[in-house]
């Protein structure tokens, strides 16, 4: 009898816990999509009330007028889904040569690669800048895109999978005339699908939020993605929170929604790849 | 015929390996190797490669000497001490609940978990307004608890704090789901034991838990760590570095001197010394990993 009240208020406790940390993690987003809603003069009035009296949906029309932000929306996604299909296609293909495709000298590029993870980003950030203006990328797409499709890490993780494929798999492929090509999209890529699935999420979480390339790598208001544009909005609109976390929601609901619906995906890929 | 296997094979080699290869070759290794070399220059991004002008090892000198680049490494080291403890402790006790087995668990690991996918960016945006002095939130819940609470973000004083707090709200979904799952590779064997043994729940938490778990501990404390050295988006949004350069760090400082002051030299070395800082670290704790990580055999 003890025992069960015991559990019973063990039981309630933790929930009291969970729900105190739930909300305090998530009523800043609440807060946000509010705000969005709120005219200027709601937004800073005190004390704060929870809902906009009325939904001004003027807001979203507003800093589009100002800011091109659902251009920016289109750049983050654009940029974002060619980033995370070259990312996952370089890694894989280097991680096939890595497990499977023997050659003197292999070793050295593989040691080569594990080598680059230890540099932060930050050390080749500047003359990447320099590289980038001598060969006319900056303020193109390609510049923006080309710095986050190699990736040594994801090289290696894949790598690490694709060396538990048995090699008999691989024998009776060739065995039955297919050639390396036909081996690596037929049989390596389905075989290591749930790694890939986790790396496309950190691929593309890691693109979409990406802040210090696009900041130094343009200026052009075509080019710019969400996250840089929503800087360059508080720049202009430094207290004008309605407006501001207008261009918060936009840039939040796309992988808001990506996260509601691969969530599973999601906590996969960081508990497997250790990323986020 | 083997002759014709052998040329195929590196061929396939070859060709598979070429992108990654040339991304190595463009974007890591040629960086890298010039970057040391305009570390020993006063470079300003102006004038021509061929005018570089070499100037020793005074760059490397000036990361500690100049006020603004050693204020930027120690304020690191705050950051650091504030965030680390704080959030692998919390980190431990939240994954500890978020492995309880009771109705509703999905929704809290998904709730938890919103911060991390969310823009630094973003993020920051939403932490200025609701740590604003007038009509922010925070402050104004405070004052319901007869607090008057600071300016946070334009104090001198509170300012790292304020940055601290955030990282920590932002980061702590990703340490705990990650703790979870070392939690859930720990044989329920061990908590029957000590249940028929009679050990408490905070004993367990000590003598089970913890241990069984520091080889995921070690992996969340290196890298926060490696993190905690690189911050700029927060600090970039929330405070430019300031007030007064109490929020400045490395990685800010060398996008400053790099992209607003054009000293590219003197960026480059900084950033040299961020690596050899988290490279020492990294070693350190390689070796610290020795004495109080358990692997199970």
């Amino acid at each position: 009898m003890k025992g069960r009240t015991m559990a019973a208020i063990r039981k309630g406790l933790t929930h009291l816990i969970l729900l105190a940390v739930s909300v305090m993690l998530v009523f800043p987003f609440v807060w946000m999509v509010s705000g969005a809603f709120k005219d200027s003069l709601e937004v800073v009035k005190m004390p704060p009330q929870l809902l906009p009296s009325h939904f001004r949906f003027e807001n979203f029309v507003q800093i589009g007028e100002f800011f091109p932000l659902y251009r920016f929306l289109l750049n983050s996604v654009g940029i974002a889904v060619v980033t995370t299909a070259l990312q996952l296609i370089v890694c894989a293909m280097a991680a096939y040569v890595f497990a499977k495709i023997a050659f003197r000298g292999r070793q050295g590029v593989f040691m080569l690669f594990l080598a680059t993870m230890m540099i932060p980003a930050q050390v080749t950030l500047v003359p990447l800048f320099i590289l980038f203006s001598h060969m006319h990328l900056l303020n193109t797409y390609a510049g923006l895109i080309l710095p986050g499709i190699f990736s040594a890490y994801g090289t290696f993780l894949l790598r690490q999978n694709m060396m538990t494929i048995p090699n008999e798999l691989l024998e009776a492929a060739f065995m039955d005339g297919a050639t390396y090509y036909r081996v690596f999209w037929s049989v390596m890529l389905p075989l290591v699908k749930p790694v890939l699935a986790a790396l496309s999420i950190f691929a593309f979480m890691s693109s979409w939020n990406s802040f210090l390339w696009p900041l130094i790598s343009t200026n052009s208001k075509e080019l710019m993605t969400l996250p840089l544009g929503l800087s360059m909005l508080q720049g202009k609109w430094s207290t004008d929170w309605n407006l501001l976390m207008a261009g918060n929601v936009i840039s939040f609901v796309p992988i808001f929604t990506v996260y509601l619906f691969a969530q599973r995906y999601f906590i996969k890929g960081m508990t497997m790849t250790g990323i986020k | 015929m083997v002759g014709q296997r052998n040329w195929n094979r590196r061929m396939a080699a070859f060709v598979f390996l070429l992108p990654a290869v040339l991304g190595l070759i463009a974007f890591q290794l040629l960086p890298m190797a010039s970057s040391v070399v305009v570390s020993f220059s006063d470079w300003d991004l102006l004038s021509k490669w061929t005018d570089i002008h070499f100037i020793g090892w005074s760059n490397y000198a000036e990361v500690f000497t100049n006020e603004k680049s050693y204020m930027s490494i120690k304020n690191v080291f705050i950051f650091l001490i504030g965030y680390m403890p704080v959030i692998t402790v919390l980190g431990i006790f939240l994954a500890v609940l978020l492995n309880r087995n009771i109705r509703g668990m999905k929704l809290y690991r998904a709730a938890v978990f919103i911060p991390v996918i969310t823009s630094w960016v973003a993020v920051s945006i939403i932490w200025r307004w609701l740590l604003n002095g007038q009509s922010g939130v925070v402050n104004y819940l405070l004052s319901l608890a007869g607090i008057q609470g600071p300016i946070w973000l334009q104090s001198e004083h509170w300012a790292m704090v304020a940055i601290i707090f955030v990282s920590i709200w932002k980061d702590i979904g990703f340490v705990s789901i990650i703790l979870l799952a070392g939690l859930q590779d720990i044989s329920d064997d061990y908590y029957e034991a000590a249940n028929l043994d009679g050990a408490s729940a905070w004993s367990q938490l000590w003598r089970i838990t913890v241990p069984l778990l520091s080889p995921t501990l070690f992996f969340i404390v290196t890298i926060s760590l490696i993190n905690s050295f690189q911050v700029f988006d927060q600090v970039l949004i929330m405070t430019n570095g300031g007030p007064a350069g109490s929020t400045s760090t490395i990685v800010e400082q060398v996008y400053r001197n790099a992209f607003q002051y054009n000293k590219m030299g003197f960026a480059a070395a900084q950033s040299w010394v961020l690596f050899g800082i988290i490279f020492l670290v990294t070693i350190g704790m390689q070796r610290l990993q020795r004495r109080w990580v358990v692997y199970e055999r």
